[in-house]
């Protein structure tokens, strides 16, 4: 499997594709610190702790989360969607399979090597947003902020192991490499658009929840999209509580200061277990229909 | 015979949604020997490959290899033998040294081992100059050529090579049987599947024709072709100027002819011997130019057409 680990990295590294997908973290990048530099200064005012704002500020323009959220399945998908399709379509698949190994380690090799390439892209353009700001605004991130910036940096790569399940299972699933790319494009897109736009489908069907927040809130949990966004404002915005109805009386009683590491992950370990099971979910459906596939190729 | 059987499969059978590809089929081919599994498209020559290799389980039956169960222990199986795909595709943005070296590294060959190796192999299949090249450059012939390069990396017992020729031209037709030819000598085993019946007849040591999943005839090639042309029977074509019914009667007098056919300008005569000689001095004698005399050899299209009308 390691054979085929470094194999698969080695592809990624050399190809266009990746070329291209790095171009873009690097593009987002340049823009998020763009972002920061402009809104920095407002938001430092704010209580919290200072060097975890470059990442969440961009007073009018997108701040670096915004695009972690959308470049991350991008980059999954890219990276999955022709995993075993495209060895079909390119005849190695069954030569591959003809050497002794287990056919189980085709798979896992190519998701491990698709994790590490996640973990590189996203790692850079935390690392190279957090290395220029540090320089741009000159305060140091404490202890807790690095462990919460290190614990964003997972739970993307995890986000992104989820799209590239997906794809993975898609490329398995289908032959054509157009169909299996299509296809998570399409959830991804659909999972993208913003819960509320079901709300009014939801008060038709069943009038009587449809005001309920905590059903609109269940909606929108199913999708991974937004799973990702709650976990990632609770890591990154310390300040943040969590979600559902609290009363005015609530919030005028509470104080405005951050949270602590454990509180904090203590609100998002749901959407951290829900991601994870998602990831989990999609390769083990992809391993098991490839386990079972014919390899004939026609 | 008295030789080793190294390929062996017992009734196995293989259906794909109800239908049966490959029926009851029971083959042999003995070790070193180049075995040509004949018969037309989707005559299941290729899940029968994939069913020995344990790449696919059969519905019924077993294929073993060296005494391996193909579906219980495919590793053991993989570890012996080597397959080259009919549409054999590698990775086109690496050399194709480094494609070699993947199929080594898959094998657990180390690298001090693999490098001498992979320069052997690639002289042996005459890629030695172009090994460095990436394989999207590669014609046909050449990736047929670097596909038998990459079976014979692992050093195979056996080799399976799923129609080797096809689409290839007769230049690279040939290279590809010149290597085959030469694959038992290194103590390779050869099964190779294909439809082109003078390729097949001028490697294999041994034959089976498949048709519609089930074994028509299996063999030493020597034997079917005498078996199949007439029952044992000599056909002779003389060609004259001017066939006369008086002639016919007259070849039909010489001792050990059984029939005599004439079609236009052209004797067919069916004998029990090698009676060229005295069946030209009968046409000569009788005052007619004598063109040609031929004497049919057999083909593997007689062996070939004769099953297949059977089957």
């Amino acid at each position: 499997m390691l054979t085929i680990l470094r194999k698969e990295l080695a592809d990624y590294f050399t190809s266009m594709r990746c070329f291209i997908l790095f171009l873009l973290v690097f593009i987002a990048s340049a823009v998020a610190i763009y972002a920061s530099y402009h809104g920095i200064r407002e938001a430092a005012i704010d209580p919290g702790p200072v060097f975890i704002k470059l990442f969440t500020t961009g007073e009018d323009l997108p701040s670096l989360t915004v695009f972690i959220a959308l470049l991350v399945p991008i980059i999954g998908i890219a990276l999955g969607f022709d995993a075993i399709n495209g060895e079909r379509s390119s005849g190695t698949l069954n030569r591959i399979l003809s050497q002794p190994i287990y056919r189980d380690s085709v798979i896992n090799g190519k998701f491990l090597a698709g994790i590490v390439t996640l973990a590189i892209m996203i790692g850079a353009i935390i690392l190279l947003v957090g290395g220029y700001g540090l320089r741009m605004i000159g305060v140091p991130p404490t202890a807790e902020e690095i462990v919460r910036i290190f614990i964003y940096f997972i739970s993307a790569v995890i986000y992104g192991a989820f799209w590239m399940g997906l794809a993975i299972l898609f490329s398995v699933i289908f032959r054509s490499l157009a169909v299996s790319l299509l296809f998570p494009m399409a959830i991804w897109i659909l999972l993208g658009i913003p819960a509320s736009i079901f709300n009014p489908y939801i008060s038709f069907f069943v009038p009587a929840v449809s005001d309920s927040v905590s059903v609109q809130l269940m909606v929108a949990r199913l999708s991974p999209y937004f799973l990702f966004e709650e976990a990632m404002t609770v890591l990154l915005i310390p300040v943040w509580r969590g979600w559902g109805l609290l009363t005015s009386v609530t919030t005028s009683s509470m104080l405005p200061n951050p949270l602590s590491l454990d509180q904090s992950l203590l609100i998002v370990w749901p959407q951290f277990t829900v991601l994870i099971a998602l990831t989990a979910v999609c390769f083990a459906i992809s391993y098991i229909v490839f386990m079972r596939q014919e390899i004939r190729s026609t | 015979m008295g030789k080793k059987i190294v390929v062996k499969t017992e009734d196995l059978t293989k259906k794909y949604d109800r239908v049966t590809v490959v029926d009851h089929l029971n083959l042999q081919v003995a070790e070193n020997e180049v075995f040509g599994l004949l018969g037309p498209n989707g005559a299941g020559k290729t899940t029968t490959i994939l069913m020995l290799l344990g790449l696919t389980e059969p519905a019924s039956g077993t294929a073993q290899i060296y005494g391996f169960d193909s579906t219980r222990q495919p590793l053991k199986v993989k570890r012996l033998a080597g397959y080259l795909p009919e549409k054999v595709g590698f990775y086109d943005t690496l050399t194709a040294r480094e494609n070699l070296r993947f199929i080594a590294e898959l094998n657990n060959i180390g690298y001090a081992e693999s490098e001498p190796l992979i320069e052997q192999v690639l002289k042996s299949v005459g890629l030695d100059d172009v090994g460095d090249k990436t394989v999207n450059k590669f014609s046909r012939g050449m990736k047929q050529r670097l596909g038998i390069a990459d079976v014979l990396v692992k050093k195979p017992k056996v080799a399976f090579l799923d129609e080797p020729t096809a689409g290839l031209d007769p230049e690279g037709i040939n290279q590809i049987i010149d290597l085959i030819a030469n694959l038992p000598k290194m103590g390779t085993t050869v099964v190779f599947s294909s439809h082109r019946l003078y390729e097949v007849q001028r490697v294999c040591h041994s034959i089976g024709i498949l048709a519609k999943g089930k074994m028509v005839v299996q063999g030493n090639l020597d034997e079917l072709g005498r078996d199949a042309l007439a029952k044992g029977r000599f056909r002779i074509e003389v060609e004259t100027a001017e066939p006369s019914p008086q002639l016919v009667k007259v070849i039909k007098k010489i001792k050990g002819v059984s029939n005599v056919e004439a079609k236009g300008n052209v004797l067919h005569i069916t004998t029990d011997a090698d009676l060229r000689a005295e069946i030209s001095k009968a046409v000569v004698q009788n005052g007619v130019a004598l063109i040609q005399v031929k004497i049919e050899e057999f083909s593997l299209d007689d062996i070939y057409m004769k099953y297949f009308h059977e089957g």
